[in-house]
C-alpha cells in the first residue's frame, strides 16, 4: 500500500495548502476499543424490541388489561352472573358523555329513547357497558370473559412449554433411534387435527375451563417439539457442548444447563404464538356453545349471546367484539415484534 | 426417483397409522362416553333397552364391535344417525359434503389470490405506506376470528345493505358470496404475509438483478420472475390453511344457515350423535391427512432437494 493513492497529482494545486495541517497529537484514540456499551442477549433483544412502536403499544395495552383483570376480581363493578331482571336489556350509560348510544338511549321504533327512565334506575347508578337480557352488567361480564381468555392463554403456553420443550429437547438431544422413534410418533399425531382433539376432548370431559385447557394443552406442544428439536439438532455440535462434556457435565446438565437457555429466544417467540390461538380456540368452542357453559361468561359465550340480539341490542355484541379483537392484535403484534427481537434473521 | 418413492410410500404408511389411529381413539372415547345415546334413558324398561341394544347392535362385546365398526368404515358406511330420524350417517354427510366443499374451495381461491396480490404489492413497495397498509389487513385478518367477521358481513351486506341473502343455501351463487369472503379472510392474511416475506428475499436475488439489468420493467420483473418462485414455498402452508378453513367452516356455516358438515357435526355434538361425530371425525381427519400428503408429493416434485433429503426439512 506504499504506491500513491492519488494519480492525477494536477488536481491538487486547487485545494490551499492550509486545509493539510497534520493531526493534532493530543488527539489520539484507540481504535481497537469497542465503544459499543456490550449487551447481553436479553438486553439486545429489549433494544430491538424497544424500536418496535406497534409492539411497545400493544406490550403497553396489554399489561393495562392484565393489571385490570388481576384488579377486576377484587373490584368487579357489579357479580359478572348476578341477575337483576328489571334492569334487563340497557343500554350503555357512561356519565357526561351525550352520544346517542352510550348516555343510556336506545333506538325504539326509530326514536332515541331514554331506557333508564323507562325502568326508573336511579340517576347515579350506570352500566357503563350496558346490561343483558337478565340485568347482568355487561362491563363485569366482559372483564370475567376476558379473564377466562387470558386464564386459558397462561394455561396453553404454560403446557406448550413443559411438553413441548421436554419432548422436542430429549428428542433433539438423545438422537439416534430415541429421536428417530419420536419424530414418527410426532409425524402421526400431528396428523390429526387439533378441532377434533378438542372436541372429542369436550364430549368425554365436562365442558368447562378445565377441559378446554387440557384439550389445548394435548394439541398445542406439536409446533414447540419440533422448534425446539430442530435447534437443538443444532445447538448440541457446537464448541460449548463440546466443552462442558471435556469438562466431565452430566448429559442432562448440558442440556438443561447449556442448551435450554441458548432456546430462549425461540422458546419465547413460539410461546407467544400459541397464546393468541389458544385465545382464539376458547372463543370459537364458546361460540359454537361446546365451551364454558352458562351462566358463566366468556368472550366466546358473550358474543354468541350478543349475535343473537345484534340488531336490537348492538351494545351486546360490540363490546366483548372489541375486546377478543383488541387482546388478539395485541398479543399478535407483540408476538411478531418479540420474534423480530429475538431473531433478526426471521424479521419479514 | 427412487428414493422420492421410498419417500411417497413412508408417508402413505404414516397417513394410514394416523388414521387407524384417531379411528380407533374415537372408538373407544365414544364407547366410554358418560350418558347414553338413548333419548329418554330414565324411561326405559330393562327389556327396552335390551330391544334397542340389540337392533343397534350395542350388546356384542366391544372387541367385536370394533371389527364391525372398523370394517363397516373401510366400506364407507358410518352405521346409522342415533339422532336424525335413523338415516344411515352416510347418506346424511354425502348430502351436505358439496356446500361445504364448494365454500372450502371458493375460499381457499379468493383467499389466496387476494393475499398473493396483497403481498406481492407489499414485497415491491417494501417499508412504504402500501406495505403498512397491507400489514394491517394481514394482522387485522389474522387476529379477528371469523365469527365476528361473519356476524359484521352478514349485518353489514345482508341486513343493512341487503345485497346479498341473510342466510341460507337457496339462492345459488349469491347465497356462497358473504360465507365464502368470511372464511377466506384467515387464508388471505396468511398468504399475504407469507408471500411478502418470500417475494422480499426472491427480488434481492442475482437473477431478479439480471432481469432488472435487461431493462425489464419492475412489474414485469415482480411476476414473471419474482412471483414464480415465491410461490412454492407457499404449498407448505395449504396444509395449515385447511385446516383453519375447517375450523372456521363450523361457525361460518352455522351462522348463515349452510347445509354443510360443518353445521352438522355442531348439531351433532349438541345432539349426542355419536356415530354421526365419528364419522366427521373420520372425515375431517382423512382430509387433513390427504392434503399433507398430497402437500408432500407436490413440494417433492416442485423441490428436488426435499426427494434427496428424503423429506426431512
Amino acid at each position: 500500500m506504499d504506491e500513491p493513492i492519488n494519480e492525477n497529482k494536477n488536481l491538487s494545486p486547487k485545494i490551499p495548502s492550509s486545509y493539510f495541517t497534520p493531526l493534532d497529537d493530543t488527539h489520539h484514540f484507540d481504535n481497537e476499543r469497542i465503544a459499543a456499551p456490550s449487551l447481553s442477549f436479553y438486553q439486545d433483544a429489549w433494544r430491538r424490541l424497544k424500536k418496535n412502536k406497534a409492539a411497545v403499544a400493544s406490550m403497553i395495552i396489554l399489561l393495562l388489561i392484565i393489571l385490570v383483570e388481576v384488579l377486576s376480581i377484587w373490584y368487579s363493578p357489579y357479580d359478572p352472573n348476578l341477575q337483576n331482571v328489571p334492569h334487563a336489556n340497557l343500554p350503555p350509560r357512561i356519565p357526561h358523555v351525550n352520544i346517542n348510544g352510550f348516555n343510556g338511549k336506545a333506538k325504539i321504533s326509530g326514536v332515541w329513547v331514554d331506557k333508564y327512565e323507562l325502568v326508573h334506575v336511579p340517576k347515579d347508578l350506570n352500566y357503563y357497558f350496558g346490561t343483558d337480557a337478565f340485568g347482568r352488567d355487561l362491563l363485569s361480564r366482559v372483564l370475567a370473559g376476558t379473564r377466562v381468555s387470558l386464564l386459558i392463554a397462561l394455561a396453553a403456553a404454560f403446557f406448550d412449554l413443559i411438553i413441548g420443550i421436554t419432548y422436542g429437547l430429549v428428542s433433539g438431544w438423545k438422537g439416534g433411534s430415541v429421536d428417530t422413534i419420536m419424530q414418527r410418533i410426532l409425524e402421526i399425531i400431528s396428523g390429526i387435527p387439533t378441532l377434533v382433539v378438542v372436541i372429542l376432548m369436550l364430549l368425554f370431559i365436562r365442558p368447562g375451563v378445565t377441559s378446554i385447557i387440557i384439550a389445548l394443552g394435548l394439541t398445542g406442544w406439536i409446533t414447540m417439539a419440533r422448534v425446539v428439536r430442530a435447534e437443538t439438532l443444532k445447538l448440541k455440535n457446537q464448541e460449548f457442548v463440546l466443552a462442558a462434556r471435556t469438562l466431565g457435565e452430566s448429559s442432562l446438565n448440558i442440556a438443561v444447563g447449556h442448551i435450554l437457555p441458548n432456546l430462549s429466544g425461540i422458546i419465547i417467540i413460539q410461546t407467544m404464538f400459541t397464546i393468541p390461538s389458544a385465545i382464539f380456540f376458547e372463543a370459537f368452542l364458546s361460540f359454537i356453545g361446546i365451551g364454558m357453559r352458562a351462566p358463566n361468561a366468556s368472550l366466546g359465550t358473550l358474543l354468541n349471546e350478543g349475535y343473537k340480539t345484534f340488531r336490537f341490542l348492538p351494545h351486546l355484541m360490540w363490546f366483548p367484539a372489541v375486546a377478543i379483537c383488541v387482546i388478539m392484535i395485541t398479543f399478535n403484534l407483540l408476538a411478531d415484534g418479540l420474534r423480530d427481537a429475538f431473531d433478526p434473521k426471521m424479521k419479514d | 426417483m427412487s428414493g422420492f418413492f421410498r419417500f411417497i410410500l413412508k408417508r402413505i404408511v404414516y397417513m394410514l397409522i394416523t388414521l387407524l389411529l384417531i379411528s380407533s381413539c374415537t372408538f373407544l372415547l365414544m364407547n366410554f362416553l358418560p350418558g347414553s345415546p338413548y333419548g329418554n334413558e330414565e324411561k326405559l324398561t330393562n327389556k327396552q333397552r335390551e330391544v334397542m341394544n340389540e337392533r343397534y347392535g350395542l350388546n356384542k362385546p366391544l372387541g367385536e364391535r370394533y371389527i364391525i365398526y372398523m370394517s363397516g368404515m373401510l366400506k364407507g358406511d358410518f352405521g346409522i344417525s342415533l339422532q336424525f330420524g335413523d338415516q344411515p350417517v352416510r347418506s346424511i354427510l354425502s348430502k351436505r359434503i358439496g356446500p361445504s366443499l364448494q365454500l372450502g374451495i371458493q375460499a381457499m381461491i379468493l383467499g389466496t389470490s387476494v393475499g398473493i396480490i396483497l403481498g406481492m404489492i407489499a414485497a415491491m413497495f417494501q417499508n412504504s405506506f402500501i406495505d403498512a397498509i397491507v400489514s394491517l389487513i394481514a394482522i387485522i385478518g389474522r387476529s379477528v376470528p371469523n365469527f365476528v367477521f361473519a356476524v359484521l358481513l352478514q349485518l353489514l351486506f345482508a341486513v343493512y345493505l341487503k345485497l346479498f341473502p341473510i342466510a341460507l343455501w337457496d339462492k345459488g351463487f349469491l347465497s356462497t358470496v358473504l360465507p365464502t369472503v368470511a372464511l377466506s379472510v384467515s387464508p388471505m392474511a396468511d398468504s399475504a404475509r407469507f408471500i411478502r416475506t418470500e417475494m422480499i428475499e426472491v427480488l434481492n436475488s442475482d437473477y431478479i438483478e439480471l432481469a432488472r439489468a435487461k431493462g425489464m420493467s419492475e412489474w414485469r420483473v415482480a411476476f414473471k420472475h419474482g412471483l414464480r418462485n415465491a410461490l412454492i414455498p407457499l404449498i407448505t402452508i395449504l396444509g395449515p390453511m385447511s385446516v383453519s378453513l375447517m375450523t372456521g367452516s363450523l361457525v361460518v356455516e352455522n351462522i348463515f344457515a349452510i347445509p354443510g358438515i360443518g353445521e352438522q357435526f355442531v348439531k351433532s355434538i349438541m345432539t349426542n350423535d355419536y356415530s354421526t361425530i365419528m364419522a366427521v371425525t373420520m372425515l375431517y381427519s382423512t382430509m387433513l391427512v390427504t392434503i399433507i400428503l398430497f402437500v408432500d408429493i407436490l413440494y417433492g416434485i416442485v423441490d428436488p432437494r426435499i426427494r434427496v433429503g428424503g423429506g426431512e426439512y
